[in-house]
């Protein structure tokens, strides 16, 4: 992989797979094109030298925040399976996935 | 109850003198939304009965003697913030008829003290959109021009306080969605540092981005819903654990005299309108007037920040948003021959919105094989350079000036076709996400010919909310 990628490789049915969307031909173009042209303003992100720059990855520099290892009371099971689009005997029902 | 011109401050005041109960309080702001948000449309729901109760509840601590800033005021709510037994769609259809299971921490405390939430405010679809055009639900408009966006992703909560409807709200700012609706609707708007207030109960959008912030009609109202809201919190590990000070106390006799203010050449560049340049070169020559120091300042990497920003943000938002797929909650679609794999797929691609899915898109693909280490890694090192650029101009200076958006309100339906013009426009703000410093807009005039309202940023180190509010209230007194 280069430092540099060019739009046009942009794959977009593989990453809309990857995103778990089915999307009709005229939205894949459409969102396409808007990828392209973000990816394409991203680019300007190559003309720093970061070969010496250590990532920021949280908010702030925080770790190992610890807390006492107390059981806590949880959500009440029947308010939260309320929720589900499709439940039955208390459990989520999904489609048959095992043949 | 007339609670249009009421703020905060004046609401307890009035409370505590016996003058009014929080019933009539909270009955005066559901009279207003009958009134006037047929035409505004800030609210989507409204829980006016369990709101009422607990109005009464709070009249009654205060017959038992307990008092607090808040007690008994009712308060619009973002609808990304989870309150117990109440919707909480994101605005975002595949969210429809979820009922929230617990309280979010900034909800237990509000509740602690005594506020009641009074409804929930319109947005764009999980916070993803600058104008609230991008909600499954409605368009709401801006109080000071019904053709105009409110901004956003907060708009409804500005609508709902500039149109009157509400004392105060909650909003949250990823990369401004506090700051810029309260600079379009003419409130004040403050984004709290990075780990000030908790996210717990907070449907995430960019997780190492995002804060809970009030929007309110004045600096002083901010402070007393910030002092509420802050706080460590164990369900929050990113929340830390610093003391809260009375932010309201010192706002008083704050002063501008010997404060240093920084202005970043970055933030005053063609492509700015002129006029809101002009309206926040003259509150700056205002400050100066009133005793502040004024001194030029550069932030080099201001340029990179958007780019930045919609590589972060949309990476933590492809693996945040994965968490909807049709099983536990809201929207399911499961096509004609039912599998798994469709359930997913339809239930995800007919519950998102455009938008959306569009920085889903951009986000699975910056975080995909092949090009992780060309985009998001790179995007993590050049925000270090930025929080950099920030950290050099805070030994020189107390305050950073500069405007919240490079326009006023924008006319509905005039983005809509180029994503990207609008990602450019968040210029101004999606810097103090990225470095975790706190910021906030506050009202410096109107543009001359549409009366447009337009907000002057005021910028600080992370944890420094105590000194950006005594600033921000001292400017307010000078711009009044």
């Amino acid at each position: 992989m280069n430092d540099s990628s060019s739009s046009a490789d942009i794959d977009i049915a593989h990453i809309a797979e990857l995103a778990h969307f089915k999307l009709t031909p005229d939205e894949l173009e459409n969102l396409k094109k808007d990828l392209d042209s973000t990816i394409q303003y991203v680019q300007k992100l190559f003309e720093l030298d970061v070969s010496n720059v250590e990532p920021t990855k949280f908010g702030q520099p925080v770790s190992n925040v610890l807390r006492e290892d107390v059981v806590e009371p949880s959500l009440d099971h029947d308010t939260v399976i309320a929720n589900a689009p499709d439940a039955s005997d208390r459990e989520f029902r999904m489609p048959k996935i095992v043949e | 109850m007339n609670i249009s011109a009421l703020t905060i401050a004046a609401a307890q005041d009035a409370l505590r003198r016996g003058e009014i109960s929080s019933v009539e309080l909270t009955q005066g702001v559901f009279d207003a939304i009958r009134e006037k948000d047929s035409a505004i449309q800030a609210y989507l729901t409204v829980d006016a009965e369990g709101a009422l109760r607990e109005a009464a509840k709070a009249d009654e601590r205060r017959h038992k003697g307990e008092d607090s800033d808040l007690l008994g005021i009712p308060i619009a709510i973002k609808d990304l913030i989870n309150v117990t037994g109440q919707p909480c769609t994101c605005a975002s259809k595949i969210l429809q008829g979820y009922k929230a299971p617990y309280d979010a921490t900034v909800i237990a405390k509000l509740r602690a003290s005594g506020a009641v939430p009074a409804g929930r405010v319109n947005m764009d679809e999980f916070a993803m959109g600058a104008s609230t055009e991008h909600s499954a639900y409605q368009i709401t408009r801006n109080p000071n021009a019904l053709d105009r966006v409110p901004g956003g992703s907060s708009g409804g909560s500005a609508a709902a306080v500039a149109g009157g409807m509400a004392l105060g709200s909650l909003g949250t700012d990823t990369g401004g969605s506090i700051r810029q609706p309260a600079s379009f609707c003419g409130c004040v708007g403050l984004k709290p540092s990075y780990g000030r207030v908790s996210r717990f109960g907070v449907t995430a959008f960019a997780s190492s981005l995002d804060q809970v912030g009030p929007i309110t009609k004045t600096v002083e109202d901010a402070a007393i819903l910030l002092k509420a809201i802050a706080g460590a919190d164990p369900h929050d590990q990113t929340c830390l654990d610093r003391p809260v000070p009375d932010y309201r106390a010192p706002l008083r006799d704050a002063s501008l005299r010997g404060v240093r203010i920084g202005v970043p050449k970055e933030y005053f560049i063609e492509g700015t309108d002129p006029e809101v340049m002009a309206l926040v070169r003259q509150a700056i020559d205002k400050a100066e007037k009133a005793g502040a120091e004024i001194h030029e300042i550069s932030l080099p990497h201001t340029e990179y920040a958007i780019a930045v920003y919609y590589i972060c943000a949309t990476a933590e938002a492809s693996a945040n948003l994965a968490r909807f797929d049709g099983v536990r909650y809201g929207y399911r679609e499961v096509g004609a021959d039912p599998s798994i794999q469709s359930l997913y797929d339809l239930s995800r691609s007919n519950g998102f919105g455009q938008e959306v899915k569009r920085r889903i898109l951009l986000g699975t693909y910056v975080l995909s094989s092949g090009y992780y280490d060309a985009y998001y890694n790179r995007a993590l090192k050049v925000r270090t350079l930025v929080r950099q650029d920030f950290q050099k101009a805070f030994n020189e200076v107390d305050a950073i000036f500069c405007p919240v958006s490079p326009t006023a309100a924008f006319p509905i339906n005039s983005t809509v076709n180029s994503p990207l013009k609008a990602y450019l426009c968040d210029v101004f703000t999606v810097p103090a996400n990225l470095a975790g410093i706190c910021g906030i807009s506050i009202p410096c005039g109107k543009t001359a010919a549409d009366h447009l309202p337009v907000g002057l940023q005021i910028l600080a180190p992370a944890f420094a909310e105590q000194s950006l509010l005594c600033t921000a209230a001292a400017c307010e007194r000078e711009l009044a």
